[in-house]
């Protein structure tokens, strides 16, 4: 054994190793840009399924006239566009000032017992499945709505309604958005507030011009992106907003959102392949505003994590 | 502080090496650096130009790493002493948006050279961090790691070079009754002792320390100055400092940086006692730090 | 403003309490032995006998085979993108960011795509078309969960493996010791999110009163079992939704409590 052959063994040992880690390396580059190009594939599959009713008709038409008899080729999707919307911002709106405030809270003023009951609630409140908050919605929600609050306002609501659709909906944006805005209060050094507080500014005064102007971008950001949340939601909403196909004039009339319309049809009618069309369409509009917001969101609150840190 | 077996290295690769091991397919990498009992480790830094997110952070460093003698490298911080130190052996690889251009000689293989093994010429320098650091498990697997990685597998030779680098940083004594209790609950002097048997056993021939006491006790960091002087009997050690003081006590090879650039580097008699240049006066007189 | 955060914070106690309140209560009396350990009998959905067997089974099938898919793709892949590449590298934040997307796709969408690609394939709803579809939604919930773990590594880790030589396929085993708790974790959670997802199985999984033998069989889930006869007019059926959806909480719930043990406990070797 002289150090000639040693060297050789050394040399294969290291080249075996260092094989090991590139075909290691490889194997999970693979992984990774597979599952990176399921983003394409969703968006391309889509497309391709949804270009029958596009080349029918425009896209603005579609989205503008409020006409849905599918076994007569009339697809409007106005309605459904305008239930998402409606359900969405009524969620959005009273979840917005409750989460801000439970955010500041948990990050400004409040001691270490109540982070450890409110984080778990949050987590409970996040993880519990969508079925679940429909059934609440069912039991709770909607009689609520049809018994006490409705009766003030209109003639007869039997509960089934865009207002319950955006309750329930806004409970379950709520653990998302004030995780969100935990996130990014805490993420402003504490620097910016003792110097606040050393100019003597009160603790309300410097979490409004301190902690909120610094972040507003990710507040904005954080809201697109719970936005983009309750868009999607599906069966919890569609057991609490009616399944009615009409244009909601006011709080209490039912609605129809389009992942409502998706899971209420899909599959069952695929003899009408411009109906199979259509509701891919939906599927492909909320596709694309997810990902538009998502993108949006996501770059925004990088960018403002980078500038604060 | 008795440290018994240092100054003979366990060669654990070459003990009873045969023939008929070798087909059973116990390797023993590394054994050629090391055969050679007369060896001189040599590290040559040429034209060494780091440049990280547009920052030029050393320019055009140029030195030479004695063997068997502690080099000290002091400055001012943000000087680029730890990045010098880091460049030695390529850790700042791993991050993104750093240029390098120059050339690191270790033992006459070019670090920089593309296509070159990396493995191999880190296990050369142990690396002693600013904050021990040691990895997530227990304290004997903690040394056995590197090993391991290198090929030996023998439980027995195993044992014996834990328990001989244990005893070559005086941790055996502490530590012989909980060697598989997770090396993270040992005090944080103890830690870096560990960082350093763990270097130590995959047979480096430099050690780099980036400001390796500075997060611990005066007692923790006197003990691990004290093996620095034992180990530079076996091992070139380069050693980033930021306390003036600690240089003076061990080095033997002074490097002064400043912005970058290396000012002044020679024994440490000479820098210490006689500057040559006015930069390097002012600031072991304290006028800036 | 003080007292506006004290009743906001309040607030969202009162939704957890309702929300738990009420599904427990409901549950609780249309809750049987019957119920866990036996198929819906001859009649089940006009109120005779029966139990929900079938769809607990069919959860935990497509669940527990989505949760092994998903971890064999999302491993690697978290590896890859916290000891392969390079801190702060383009390549990364972009196959990150490409990941939030998918994370925020709605399930419903999920199940639209998957079921065009069965359709394509000449797949029946079954078993399979639902793992498929499960398996792709929960992809990004593993890999965004662990990534946010793996990220907090401290970089001495590796670099002091690395400066033992070691290479960075070496580099991870000593990684996972530190991030496997937070791992552990991070899929408990994500199963519990999968398991609850009803839009996605909708017209992928299907519904059946026995357990499914193969692949090609559909498949009942717990979530479209309290969804379907939630819409039954019949109140005896109604309550048998009622408890579907117990057990469902009951199982998201024993979940995430394992997942907060296993934090705490199996942190033994982290630094």
């Amino acid at each position: 054994m002289n150090s000639e052959q040693a060297g050789q063994i050394i040399r294969f040992t290291s080249k075996f190793r260092l094989m090991k880690d590139k075909m290691a390396g490889s194997v999970m580059l693979t992984f990774t840009m597979v599952s990176v190009l399921l983003v394409v594939l969703i968006g391309i599959g889509l497309l391709i399924k949804s270009m029958p009713i596009l080349h029918e008709k425009s896209l603005w038409e579609l989205l503008c006239t409020s006409k849905w008899k599918p076994m007569r080729g009339d697809f409007g999707f106005l309605p459904f566009v305008m239930g998402t919307l409606w359900v969405t911002a009524i969620a959005v709106l009273w979840t917005l000032p409750v989460a801000l405030f439970t955010a500041i809270f948990l990050t400004e003023n409040s001691k270490a017992w109540v982070k450890k009951v409110v984080f778990p609630a949050l987590d409970i409140l996040a993880g519990l499945p969508s079925v679940v908050y429909g059934v609440w919605g069912i039991l709770v929600i909607v009689p609520w709505i049809s018994d006490t609050l409705a009766p003030h306002f209109v003639e007869y609501s039997t509960g089934y309604s865009t207002l319950a659709a955006g309750i329930v909906l806004g409970i379950m944006v709520l653990p998302l958005l004030i995780s969100l805005f935990v996130e990014l209060f805490s993420s402003v050094p504490r620097e910016y507030r003792e110097a606040s507080l050393s100019l003597g500014a009160t603790r309300w005064q410097t979490t409004k011009y301190v902690l909120l102007k610094k972040t507003f971008p990710g507040i904005i950001a954080s809201v697109t992106l719970a936005i983009s949340r309750a868009m999607g939601e599906t069966i919890a909403v569609l057991m609490v907003c009616g399944n009615i196909v009409q244009l909601p004039s006011s709080l209490f009339d039912g609605c129809y959102p389009l992942p409502a319309l998706i899971a209420n049809n899909y599959g069952e009618m695929l003899s009408l392949p411009l109906y199979e069309s259509a509701l891919m369409l939906a599927a492909l509009i909320l596709f694309c505003v997810v990902f538009v917001f998502n993108i949006m969101s996501r770059l925004i609150l990088r960018k403002l994590e980078q500038k604060l840190v | 502080m008795n440290i018994p077996f240092l100054g003979k290295k366990i060669k654990w690769y070459m003990q009873d090496l045969n023939e008929t091991e070798l087909k059973k397919g116990f390797f023993r990498p590394y054994q050629k650096f090391c055969t050679n009992e007369s060896r001189r480790s040599n590290m040559i830094v040429e034209n060494l130009n780091v440049t990280i997110q547009h920052n030029h952070i050393l320019k055009d460093v140029s030195t030479e790493i004695p063997d068997r003698k502690i080099t000290c490298i002091i400055g001012p911080s943000g000087c680029g002493k730890s990045t010098l130190l880091k460049s030695l052996n390529r850790l700042l690889d791993n991050n993104e948006d750093v240029k390098i251009s120059g050339k690191v000689l270790v033992d006459g293989e070019e670090l920089y050279a593309p296509g070159v093994e990396i493995t191999h010429i880190r296990r050369k320098m142990g690396l002693l961090s600013q904050r021990p650091c040691p990895l997530p498990m227990s304290i004997y697997d903690n040394i056995a790691y590197g090993c391991r990685i290198h090929g030996l597998r023998n439980r027995k030779k195993l044992n014996m070079v834990v328990r001989h680098y244990l005893q070559a940083v005086g941790l055996w004594e502490e530590v012989k009754d909980r060697l598989h209790s997770p090396a993270g609950r040992m005090s944080i002097g103890q830690q870096q002792r560990l960082c350093l048997a763990r270097g130590l056993a995959v047979e480096p021939q430099f050690i780099l320390a980036d400001e390796a006491t500075s997060a611990l006790d005066p007692i923790s960091s006197k003990t691990i100055e004290d093996l620095f002087l034992k180990l530079k009997e076996e091992y070139a050690i380069v050693l980033v400092t930021h306390t003036l003081r600690q240089a003076l006590r061990i080095a033997d090879y002074v490097i002064f940086m400043y912005m970058g650039e290396i000012v002044e580097a020679g024994p440490a008699e000479q820098i210490f006692k006689n500057p040559q240049k006015e930069l390097t006066q002012k600031y072991l007189s304290g006028v800036f730090s | 403003m003080k007292a506006v955060m004290w009743i906001t914070t309040l607030l969202v106690f009162l939704f957890v309490g309702s929300i738990l309140y009420t599904i427990v209560r409901n549950g609780w009396n249309a809750m049987s032995w019957d119920m866990i350990s036996s198929l819906p009998g001859g009649g089940f959905y006009i109120g005779k006998e029966g139990g929900l067997l079938n769809a607990i089974v069919g959860s935990l099938y497509i669940v527990g085979a989505s949760t092994v898919l998903g971890l064999v793709v999302s491993i690697p892949v978290v590896f890859y993108l916290n000891v392969y590449l390079k801190k702060n590298s383009k390549r990364g934040a972009f196959a990150r960011l490409a990941y939030d997307v998918l994370f925020g796709i709605p399930s419903i969408v999920y199940g639209a795509f998957a079921f065009t690609i069965m359709i394509y394939l000449g797949l029946k709803t079954s078993l399979g078309g639902g793992i498929i579809v499960i398996t792709l939604l929960i992809i990004p919930i593993f890999i965004r969960s662990m990534d946010e773990i793996a990220r907090e590594l401290p970089q001495d880790i590796l670099n002091a493996s690395y400066s033992l030589g070691a290479t960075r396929y070496e580099t991870i085993k000593v990684v996972v010791r530190q991030i496997a708790p937070g791992i552990a974790t991070a899929t408990l959670l994500s199963v519990g999110r999968a398991i609850g997802d009803a839009a996605a199985v909708l017209f992928t999984a299907g519904y059946t009163d026995n357990i499914p033998v193969s692949l090609g069989q559909p498949a009942a889930t717990l979530p479209l079992a309290v969804f379907f006869q939630l819409s039954s007019p019949i109140p005896a059926v109604q309550e048998r939704a009622y408890a579907a959806a117990l057990i469902l909480t009951f199982i998201v719930l024993i979940l995430s409590i394992l997942g907060r043990i296993i934090t705490n406990r199996f942190s033994r070797n982290k630094i």
